[in-house]
């Protein structure tokens, strides 16, 4: 990371020119233009549908009559396989075993943390309940290099891909351990070494951010031939899917063929906004078609299915000239939409209940496990047990430990820390040493010291 | 037959160069056009680019506008490095203002090429892009339609280096170009100049090159070297009246630093894009009103992070101070200067910081030549500094 250069001399740089790339993509040909209307032509040719046929018949198309699009399901909701023609098992007993202790993990973190937070222990939580089996699930079908780009309720991807409870922990508790330097609210996760950007909490930002990573992803193929293939992965939930940033990123990364998955999660609800108020067309599904995206529907609870769906459409991503794919994955908000919220204040207790009771990822797997002979009660109990220990534990730990030096409020902001914030930065030290007794910067690493420079 | 020839010569000499929307009154005598031919501000000579950039006789020069020099900027960029993609509305056939000429052409159109019409996703696509390893130039249009984008750049380009922390991911190779400023008739959606929003973001780079040659060497830093993300504004009006000799050859300009174009010791003169060639005009009538006038004129380029010191060093010595902006007055990015002015050097002042800058009102079409500042309004002002 070298400095920007000191003024008064602009250096000029002589180059050794490497070898450039200059092929054409041909899947962004620039407009040519065409005979103009052939007579007794039964299609359009104006360039904006070339594919249209003429009709004298005048139709107004009623999306509300057509079918809505399938929702693929390999395993019901009793655990058994419906779809044979797939083997579900397409991974060993004990990596399916992996996968539904992760999520199980992630279902007792959720509880401990959500309590923690009304014990006043922790400020903020997201559960993700009901939604395991989408992110669990999904992230079982990724490679390590891909990009992940995630909205808030994926905390299966990041435990699935490597994150581990005490890299939760230091999130959660802004600790000095935190990847992220305490700079963010909890459940803001983000690894380097799980190539999981940093969530933030606006929505759908990340949308087109990963559009633009597949792309990079793709260029870094055609200067390097030799880079694995590799795709970004964009998870979301059905309501930031109205943002004008998911627009802009399927369309993007459709015309510009970018080996990008989108991941909607669908699970009927927007903070107290029902899907019915959110949108009027089938769903998510049915907007990728407008965009020319291939699309799948898929049962969210049904893990086998999920996973599926990932496999193929990573596969589909990064074939020929690439492209992206848009899953759309349903399920149901077991959850609030976060600490902040009560959702009995707008639906009914006991839909929650027969959801929670009725079909979730984690029984769904279970079922089909202790059908197989691969898990029962005693399994059950055991796993639970340890999982709760060793969260326990963490929590402990990361409650315990200091917070980070105070010098991480001020770097970073830039590459470089800059003459203002470090006049900045001195003129809080100073501040905190002539009133000594208003602050207590014992939480922080290094105390006051983490102000020296 | 004399008088006959002498009559149609001196119509065919009569020049056509004045248009009726944007004419001077003829009565003026400050507030004469700019003269782009003659300014100082930019190097019209050989030897004046040599003298600027320290350049030996050997050096390559061309002699360029100012799109010309920025399409020679990323045409440096991209063939020294593959990392760097060029995309945005148009800007594969050459770019509304002819920017990106050619490099579609040579660097393919995987490369270079032309997004959806969509600048929240341009800039979005770009961030990705940045975070994944490449250095993308993201065109916006016109600053004006920056503002479905303002999102992606304040809530995440600017925080995305300060909330990865530790895991060192980062969109540092993102540059975002957007031509801004008033260009005699682009109302209120062709002439704005939104420097000061971006100035009050913590996170992201917002700079101003004044000419072709500046345009050059800070836009080959910015994609190049800075691995901060860059707001990089390019001054529409400047685009073809700005022609000088610029380094043929890829060169680095500093991205926080000012410029202090010509030295004085009783007024300083601080200023950024087009206003600086006015800035230059209104002291050339100025000192040659006031003997043994000398007036110290800055170009500040970058507009934050912003270089104090120089600023400072310079009111220090001379004790009056006068910013000029386009955009309008109320916290623009003269409230800043005049705030810091007075914290660093108020007891050197010898009279308040002037502000010249437009009125806090839209930029209205018909209006235009009272509302940007023009010679006159910033002559004034140093006058009165000068004389307070």
């Amino acid at each position: 990371m070298r400095p920007v250069p000191t003024p008064a001399s602009a250096t000029v740089t002589q180059h050794v020119y490497p070898v450039r790339f200059k092929s054409t993509d041909s899947s962004s040909p620039s407009y040519q233009p065409s005979v103009s209307q052939r007579d007794h032509s039964d299609s359009v040719n104006f360039p904006g549908a070339l594919n249209s046929k003429f009709t004298s018949t005048m139709v107004f198309q009623n999306p509300a009559e057509k079918a809505a699009m399938s929702t693929y399901r390999i395993m019901d909701a009793d655990g058994n396989i419906v779809d044979n023609t797939r083997d579900p098992q397409n991974a060993p007993d004990q990596v399916i075993t992996t996968w539904y202790r992760n999520m199980l993990t992630v279902s007792i973190l959720d509880i401990i943390m959500f309590d923690a937070q009304r014990q006043g222990r922790t400020s903020f939580y997201m559960v993700s309940a009901g939604e395991e089996g989408i992110a669990v699930g999904t992230a079982s079908a990724l490679e390590p290099e891909d990009l992940c780009f995630l909205q808030y309720r994926e905390q299966g991807v990041c435990l699935q891909r490597g994150m581990t409870v005490k890299d939760f922990m230091a999130q959660l508790f802004a600790n000095k351990d935190d990847s992220g330097r305490g700079r963010n609210m909890p459940v803001h996760y983000g690894s380097g070494k799980h190539k999981i950007f940093t969530i933030s909490s606006p929505l759908a930002t990340q949308i087109p951010q990963a559009s633009g990573a597949a792309y990079a992803l793709k260029m870094k193929r055609m200067i390097d031939p030799n880079v694995k293939p590799s795709i970004s992965v964009c998870y979301f939930g059905e309501g930031a899917a109205s943002e004008g940033d998911f627009h802009a990123a399927l369309n993007i990364a459709a015309t510009k063929n970018c080996p990008v998955v989108f991941v909607c999660r669908n699970n009927g609800f927007a903070i107290s906004t029902a899907s019915i108020e959110q949108y009027k067309g089938d769903g998510i599904a049915s907007r990728g078609l407008g965009y020319g995206i291939d699309t799948i529907r898929v049962d969210g609870n049904d893990i086998f299915a999920v996973r599926e769906a990932m496999i193929q459409a990573r596969k589909m991503a990064l074939a020929g000239n690439c492209k992206p794919v848009l899953i759309e994955a349903m399920s149901y908000r077991v959850s609030h939409h976060s600490t902040s919220d009560d959702s009995f204040a707008y639906r009914a207790k006991r839909e929650v209940e027969e959801w929670k009771r009725r079909d979730n990822p984690i029984t769904r797997l279970r079922k089909w496990m202790e059908k197989k002979g691969l898990w029962n009660e005693d399994k059950e109990k055991e796993a639970r047990a340890s999982i709760r220990k060793q969260i326990l534990q963490e929590f402990s730990a990361a409650e315990k430990m200091k917070k980070p030096a105070l010098r991480y409020m001020f770097e970073d902001v830039y590459e470089e820390m800059t003459p203002d914030l470090k006049a900045q930065m001195k003129e809080l030290k100073r501040l905190i040493e002539t009133y000594p007794k208003e602050y207590d910067v014992s939480p922080h690493e290094d105390g006051i010291k983490g102000l020296n420079q | 037959m004399r008088t006959t020839n002498l009559r149609l010569s001196s119509l065919l000499l009569q020049k056509t160069t004045s248009r009726s929307y944007a004419s001077q009154a003829t009565t003026a005598r400050i507030n004469r056009k700019v003269d782009y031919e003659k300014t100082p501000v930019l190097y019209k000579t050989e030897k004046a680019a040599r003298t600027a950039y320290g350049l030996g006789s050997e050096s390559s020069l061309e002699w360029q506008n100012y799109t010309q020099a920025v399409c020679s900027a990323m045409h440096h960029a991209m063939k020294v490095d593959d990392n760097v993609v060029l995309f945005g509305e148009d800007v594969a056939f050459g770019g509304v203002f002819r920017c990106s000429k050619g490099l579609a052409d040579e660097f393919g159109t995987a490369r270079v090429f032309n997004t959806p019409l969509t600048e929240q996703g341009i800039a979005g696509f770009g961030i990705g892009c940045a975070a994944a390893g490449m250095k993308p130039i993201a065109e916006i249009q016109f600053a004006d339609y920056v503002f479905p984008a303002f999102d992606q750049i304040v809530n995440e380009a600017a925080k995305f280096r300060y909330r990865e922390g530790a895991t060192g991911q980062h969109c540092g190779g993102l540059v975002l170009r957007m031509p801004c400023g008033s260009v005699g008739h682009g109302a209120l959606y062709h002439s704005q100049s939104p420097e000061a929003l971006f100035a009050h973001v913590p996170g992201v780079r917002v700079v101003m090159p004044r000419s072709p040659s500046q345009a050059k060497g800070m836009l080959i830093s910015s994609i190049l070297q800075c691995n901060d993300p860059v707001i990089f504004m390019e001054p529409k009006t400047l685009y073809r009246a700005a022609e000088e000799f610029v380094p043929r050859d890829g060169f680095n300009l500093p991205l926080d630093k000012a410029e202090v174009l010509k030295e004085g010791k009783d007024l300083t003169v601080i200023s950024y894009g087009q206003p600086l060639y006015l800035c230059s005009e209104a002291t050339q009538t100025l000192e040659k009103e006031m003997k043994g006038l000398s007036v110290e004129l800055i170009d500040l380029r970058a507009i934050y992070p912003w270089d104090r010191e120089t600023v400072l060093k310079s009111v220090n010595k001379t004790g009056r101070a006068v910013v000029v902006h386009e955009s309008m007055l109320n916290a623009g990015v003269g409230a800043e200067m005049a705030a810091s002015i007075q914290e660093g050097a108020f007891l050197r002042l010898e009279a308040p910081v002037a502000r010249v800058a437009g009125w806090d009102v839209h930029a209205g079409l018909i209006f235009e030549k009272y509302n940007v500042p023009d010679i006159v309004r910033i002559y004034d002002a140093m006058k009165r500094t000068l004389n307070y």
